[in-house]
């Protein structure tokens, strides 16, 4: 999907015009004259014409939903993904703690432990979706890129409190090793061409 | 009163009844589908292919329906109405040729169920009671929105019987009798013997009036649903709400069956082909009907007595007068 006639916010060059519009008539003859105008100048034909084009055209717009669905822009805040490492695919998520504290909605719990090689690891983690404004301030919080918005938004649900754990949100092993983890465009990403406007850190301090 | 022609015309009208509920029914059906095309939509699809047993759906909704009286409502007579407007509608019906007659084994069928001499303002009149059911409708429901819709009803009636009795009136001096099959056989001299040429006026007089008779969309101000939620029907469930609904769409087809009848040639020779014509006529109103509601905006109340009293009433006293003079000389 084509994103720039929506981002282009310019309306001036984008066809607007004002229109012209008469006075209105204060005398009975100027009204006389406009209601004889108004019946003989065809409008309401005009009217129907289009619509029996637009039939005879018949370019349906309509979206089947649940068969047919739009697709979402790479920005939507959905429900949230937990992404893996490019180069080990081990999570990314280091479990600072950060993304709970900002919760405008307090809706993320986690806990941390030790593992065996004496790394912090998530050992709980859960975000209520009942709760969660998909407010985008976790994904932008996180110094990992770990916690993302996703595009799944079908989440219904028989009852308010609906939660997504770690398991859930975390990147499938065999979707990372086949290369399809999609990166996160929105809050808190990488800016394109990131690379070329980072100022080096001088080291004579 | 001989046993054959009562068995007859009770045949005629249990017929008229049965197909005319039908074709509401399927009515809605059209509506649905062509006001979806003319928007870019696709309309009623999921139940059955197309979606055409959504009308069946529809039915089985309505006659399942707990069937509410709501407290404050004047009982009786919110019963009543609306079998006044759906009864009135059919009752119309029985003025109206709606084929040329024809034999089936070896027996001559009217396909009309009384041939008054009255025929038109019989039509035109008991149409017009067919607004009592709005009118008591609305005004024994509880709620201000249906009295605003009985109010617009009562708007609406003074305005529009005027105009379709006035331009009525032209053609009727022209043919000299009220029966529309004599309106029918005036015309049977092809194209050029239409009223339509030498009535024009009358012709969209009436059809505009017509639009107000049925309550369609230029004149749809007694039940605008984004102004007075469903107007007189806003309390209404069920099957009582289902016959407002058939008697307005019955009222659609038969207002479509008039208008050719008189202005058009009806069935013309009474031919196949000219019943085929009449069909084909028809339709093309009724498709009219639709069209307009998906083009054109609604009037305010004030704007159709405006049109209907300052500006249609006169171009149809007018018209009379002329059509008189020309009789004359
Ligand atoms: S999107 Fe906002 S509300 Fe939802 S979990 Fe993240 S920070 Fe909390
Ligand atoms: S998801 Fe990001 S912000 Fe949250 S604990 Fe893990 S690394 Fe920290």
């Amino acid at each position: 999907m084509k994103m720039e006639q929506f981002n282009d916010r310019n309306v001036a060059d984008n066809g607007y015009f004002l229109v012209d519009i008469e006075d209105y008539p204060t005398d009975g003859w100027g009204k006389f004259k406009r209601v004889v105008k108004r019946s003989f100048r065809g409008e309401l034909f005009v009217g129907l014409w289009v619509v029996l084009r637009e039939m005879i055209k018949f370019d349906i717009h309509t979206v089947q939903y649940p068969e047919e669905k739009l697709p979402i822009g790479p920005r939507y805040r959905a429900v949230h993904e937990m992404k893996r490492l490019w180069e080990s695919d081990t999570e990314r998520c280091i479990g600072c703690g950060l993304c709970e504290k900002i919760c405008i909605s307090d809706c993320i719990r986690m806990d941390t432990k030790i593992d065996e090689n004496s790394r912090k690891e998530v050992s709980e983690y859960t975000i209520n979706l009942g709760r969660c404004i998909f407010c985008g301030y976790c994904a932008e919080v996180c110094p990992e890129l770990a916690i993302t918005h996703g595009g799944e938004y079908e989440n219904a649900s028989q009852q308010r409190e609906h939660f997504v754990d770690y398991e859930y949100m975390l990147t499938p092993i065999d979707k990372m090793k086949a290369g399809t983890q999609m990166e996160f465009e929105g809050f808190g990403a990488i800016t394109p061409h990131e690379d070329e406007r980072v100022k080096k850190t001088p080291l004579a301090y | 009163m001989d046993t054959a022609y009562l068995i007859e015309t009770i045949i005629k009208v249990v017929v008229i009844l049965l197909i005319f509920s039908a074709l509401a029914g399927i009515g809605t059906y059209f509506e649905r589908k062509i006001l979806a095309f003319m928007q870019r939509r696709l309309g009623p699809m999921y139940v059955g292919p197309y979606g055409l047993l959504q009308v069946a759906a529809d039915g089985i909704k309505l006659f399942t329906k707990e069937d509410i009286i709501p407290t404050n409502v004047v009982g009786p007579i919110f019963k009543i109405a609306p079998v006044i407007t759906a009864a009135t509608a059919f009752i119309a019906a029985a003025a109206i040729p709606f084929f040329p007659q024809f034999t089936i084994f070896g027996y001559t069928v009217h396909p009309i169920v009384a041939d008054l001499n009255i025929g038109i303002l019989y039509i035109l009149g008991v149409m017009a009671v067919g607004l009592f059911g709005p009118l008591l409708g609305g005004m024994a429901s509880a709620n201000k929105f249906s009295l605003l819709s009985a109010a617009r009803t009562a708007a609406v009636f003074i305005s529009y019987e005027v105009v379709s009795g006035l331009s009525i009136l032209a053609p009727i001096m022209m043919v000299g009798s009220l029966s529309l099959i004599d309106f029918n056989n005036y015309q049977t001299g092809g194209i050029s013997h239409w009223i339509i040429w030498s009535q024009p006026v009358a012709f969209v007089l009436f059809w505009i009036a017509a639009f107000a008779e049925t309550g369609r969309t230029p004149f749809h101000l007694i039940a605008n649903d984004h102004e007075i939620i469903d107007g007189f029907g806003t309390e209404y469930s069920g099957m009582r709400w289902g016959l407002f609904f058939i008697g307005e769409y019955a009222n659609m087809f038969f207002i479509s069956f008039v208008i050719p009848l008189i202005f058009l040639g009806g069935y013309g020779d009474g031919s196949l082909l000219g019943a085929l014509g009449l069909i084909g006529k028809v339709a093309f109103f009724f498709f009219f009907f639709l069209w307009t509601r998906a083009a054109w905006p609604d009037v305010r109340p004030d704007q159709l007595m405006w049109l209907c009293w300052k500006v249609l009433m006169p171009l149809a006293v007018i018209n009379v007068v002329i059509t008189g003079l020309v009789m004359m000389f």
